[in-house]
């Protein structure tokens, strides 16, 4: 496989190894939030979520010397704290295991159903209530609206918050999530779905 | 992903995020597109998903200040180790 890291991610695997504390503390400022919340996706609380990250961030330090960029920096990260944070929910007496994800992409009801008419009206499937146009973009980018929607997003279960903070906060795309957190890019793409859907339809009601 | 007939609105909704991330095959796309030319509903939500993503890349995140401070011990430890 090539080498795939960015001349970015080359300066910081190198002052990392260097022991260059404004690197590290650069790589911790980028990722170590959005890493706290894949370790929620395994661990039944914050507290432990929180040591699984540090020990997280010890693996990456003992690790730095060999890794050798066949993924990009952000998903040897990702990686590692998804399989320190497995490693320590299969430990957990109330782990929630990974399959339990199936609760997450499955049984939920599709995104804004009570929107659309039922199978015994005449358009089924059609709106009941159509969504109406927002203010233009840049009227929406307010300081109020950001806390709300970081607000949301926080409060949603954590496989779908953790993987709308990759895509849509910290910009991976769907085949570095898919890799970080060895989901399918179904997987994926369902929980992405829900939580943008559960965040438009906050936004929506904060609009009216 | 195949679909056999018209799509409905609720199906529309169900593959706004895979018609974002450019997977659905020529011929949905090609529906999906259609739809969204004669119904104002689905244009709306479809503009307010992509909204929903730029207000979200405008979000920032922060470590909590104890946990950062924990990360940094660790580090000076590794580093003087
Ligand atoms: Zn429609």
């Amino acid at each position: 496989m090539e080498q795939v890291l960015s001349p970015e991610d080359e300066r910081l695997v190198d002052g990392l190894r260097a022991g260059d504390e404004s690197a590290f503390v650069a790589l911790m400022r980028m990722y170590g939030a959005g890493m706290l919340r894949v370790a929620l996706m395994y661990v039944s609380s914050r507290a432990v979520a929180e040591e699984v990250v540090q020990e997280a961030w010890v693996g990456v330090l003992r690790g730095i010397g060999r890794f050798e960029g066949r993924s990009s920096l952000k998903t040897w990260l990702y990686r590692i704290v998804a399989n320190t944070a497995k490693t320590r929910g299969l430990r957990e007496a109330r782990s929630v295991p990974f399959s339990a994800l199936g609760d997450e992409t499955g049984d939920e009801p599709a995104a804004d159903a009570d929107r659309f008419l039922g199978s015994g009206e005449r358009f089924p499937g059609h709106w009941s209530v159509p969504p109406q146009s927002w203010a233009p973009e840049g009227q929406l980018l307010g300081q109020e609206t950001l806390e709300m929607v970081a607000r949301e997003i926080d409060r949603l279960p954590p496989a779908q918050r953790a993987v709308i903070t990759m895509r849509d906060i910290q910009g991976f795309t769907s085949e570095e999530v898919c890799n970080s957190l060895d989901l399918s890019e179904t997987n994926q793409r369902v929980l992405l779905h829900r939580a943008r859907a559960k965040v438009r339809s906050a936004l929506e009601e904060y609009m009216r | 992903m195949r679909l056999d007939r018209e799509l409905a609105c609720q199906e529309v909704v169900e593959l706004m995020t895979a018609y974002l991330d450019d997977v659905l095959d020529p011929l949905d796309r090609e529906r999906f597109e259609e739809h969204l030319v004669f119904c104002d509903g689905c244009s709306n939500y479809l503009e307010q998903m992509r909204a929903t993503i730029v207000l979200a890349g405008h979000v920032s995140l922060e470590l909590p200040p104890a946990l950062e401070e924990r990360l940094l011990e660790a580090f000076r430890g590794w580093r003087g180790s």
